[in-house]
């Protein structure tokens, strides 16, 4: 593994991938903080995990299923409680169509 | 009588003897929050009026000769990022300052079936994101120990709380600490269950293979009465665990005779405080002392847990925050015209530094260019973390290590996010192979401020480190001392 720094260019592609707008100073900071993250997290390069299998989850559970049925769900009026902009049936939204 | 100062089973004993009432102890409760509140900054929302007609309602069965339960009438606060129905749940974010939760957590639900009294929610580091709650977007919460100090975190306003007298007990969630490492700070016991042994459902998810809901308490047997109201198989969490549920009153035991308890040497040669030290020393001392065999253990890759644990969470997290959009629920930004600027608007505002950091961070290590270099590499390494504990348990019955290096930090020490990391050295590795762990106080520091000793056991073997936990507490008298107010 290269001993990589982490530019600003990286910061704001990462931002936008995080759909997250920076400051010209908190991209220095992200970048400078990444760096030293990373650089930390560089130590794994010394274990040799060829033959390794990564662990993604501690249980032996594989698939889970149940029976469909039909319960109860919430009602629309519960659901827009919480929204930011919502009319009395849905939840309103930029146009997003030309 | 200063009702508050009791714990879980004191109470329910007097409840049972009708020589008090649960609306007495609940104002207890609420007359001590009044008292030190303004000192300690532990709620988020304190719910008065609920907690109280909760009570008398719980007064009433009583009067009716019903059954009562162990927690029934007893106040509890919830950590702000555990879902209650109509009160407010924040995760102490600006992103969810005014939401409330149309549902009860599993955990939550099962606590209120035993007649448990919400008192309120209780202050945490931003998303759960932190080890101090410094990253709350409302406030600081302090150590009721030292208010300069931090209570520790992400269940900061958990353990403060609790250790201030100002609720019996609380649930927290541990990612990687967060309930060990506060309840350690502020002189409490503290579990994380194993993971799956407690439904997330309703737990605002930061990095959903590793979090787990726990509860922080004033001793053991407290610990193992909420563990029996909490655990347990639920079909709205397809990760919780069917495996069967203990009662774990039972391993209420004084008894260590024969365990073998596994020291991990190469750990306790780290970065670690003297006094610390000194106090795990002490302990092995006393559980040998009660015939406990002390046994030294290797963790060989345990060294590299703290890269594998912030590689995993942040990118589990990263995914876990892609959901705060602006648009079904949460704060959306005043200013936009498109759906993109919606987004980037609402989450640069709502977020605060440290959860930015986290998920820059987490989209980082799986983006296309470091995925096999970074994440890849931590989900292989996190296998060979859980070799390792898989390996020790075939020698070992449990094992033993500091909670923290150190004892609370004062606010504002530690700037540095690194810095910041370091101290959950002796956590994460429990958290990455998915075990149970439970933290205890084992002495004070020259400061006066508590230490914790953590007791590692194997999967879905709560009961034999809360055994363990309560032979301590049985030989010592640290759980017994109260900060003073």
């Amino acid at each position: 593994m290269k001993k990589m720094k982490v530019s600003i260019q990286d910061v704001e592609s990462v931002a936008h991938q995080s759909q997250l707008i920076l400051s010209e100073d908190e991209k220095a900071k992200v970048a400078q903080d990444l760096t030293r993250i990373l650089e930390y997290a560089d130590k794994l390069s010394e274990l040799n995990t060829d033959d390794v299998e990564p662990t993604v989850q501690v249980l032996p559970i594989v698939d889970i299923f149940r029976e469909d049925e039909i319960c109860p769900s919430m009602d629309r009026e519960t659901i827009l409680k919480n929204a930011p902009h919502a009319t009395d049936d849905s939840f309103i939204v930029p146009k997003i169509v030309e | 009588m200063e009702l508050y100062k009791l714990t879980i089973h004191e109470a329910n004993e007097l409840l049972r003897k009708k020589e008090i009432s649960a609306r007495q102890l609940t104002e207890s409760v609420l007359e001590r929050i009044d008292q030190v509140e303004d000192k300690i900054d532990a709620f988020n929302t304190i719910t008065a009026e609920k907690a109280l007609e909760e009570a008398e309602a719980i007064d009433k069965m009583i009067a009716q000769g019903e059954e009562l339960s162990s927690l029934a009438g007893i106040p509890m606060a919830i950590k702000d990022n555990i879902c209650t129905l109509d009160v407010k749940t924040t995760c102490s974010s600006n992103m969810l300052k005014d939401f409330t939760p149309p549902y009860n957590a599993t955990a939550v639900e099962r606590l209120k079936d035993k007649n448990a009294v919400l008192i309120g929610k209780v202050n945490m580091d931003e998303f759960a994101m932190g080890s101090s709650t410094e990253n709350s977007a409302f406030k600081h919460t302090k150590n009721p120990w030292n208010t300069e100090s931090v209570p520790g975190g992400s269940s900061g306003g958990s353990a403060a709380s609790v250790a201030a007298d100002q609720a019996f007990f609380s649930l927290g969630s541990d990612t990687g600490g967060s309930i060990r490492q506060p309840a350690s700070f502020c002189g409490l016991v503290g579990l994380k269950p194993t993971y799956g042994r407690v439904s997330r459902y309703g737990l605002v998810a930061l990095a959903s293979s590793l979090d787990v809901v726990g509860p922080i308490t004033k001793d053991v047997t407290d610990c193992a009465l909420v563990l029996n109201a909490i655990a347990g198989h639920d079909i709205r969490d397809v990760t919780s665990s069917d495996s069967p549920v203990d009662d774990y009153t039972i391993a209420l035991k004084d008894d260590v005779k024969d365990l073998k308890i596994g020291i991990p040497k190469g750990l306790l040669d780290r970065e670690l405080d003297n006094e610390v030290k000194a106090s795990i020393d002490r302990a092995i001392e006393l559980y040998e002392g009660l015939g406990a065999k002390i046994v030294d253990i290797e963790l060989p890759h345990a060294q590299y847990a703290l890269a594998v644990y912030y590689i995993i969470a942040c990118a589990e997290a990263s995914s876990s925050m892609a959901r705060y959009d602006g648009i079904r629920y949460g704060y959306r930004s005043e200013d936009y015209e498109t759906l993109e600027e919606l987004y980037k608007k609402t989450r640069s505002e709502a977020f605060g530094p440290e959860v930015k950091r986290r998920i820059m961070l987490g989209n980082f290590v799986i983006g296309a260019d470091y995925y096999e270099d970074y994440y890849l590499k931590a989900l292989k390494v996190r296998t060979l973390i859980r070799e390792d504990f898989v390996e020790a348990f075939k020698k070992v019955d449990i094992m033993l290590s500091p909670t923290s290096p150190t004892s609370a930090f004062k606010i504002g020490e530690k700037c540095d996010p690194m810095a910041m990391y370091l101290s959950d050295t002796y956590t994460v590795p429990v958290n990455l192979s998915g075990l149970p762990a439970i933290s205890i106080p084992c002495g004070f520091d020259s400061n006066g401020l508590p230490m914790g000793l953590q007791l590692i056991g194997d999967l879905f073997n709560e009961k034999q480190i809360l055994q363990a936990a309560y032979t301590f507490e049985q030989n010592t008298d640290y759980h017994i001392k109260k900060p003073i107010l």
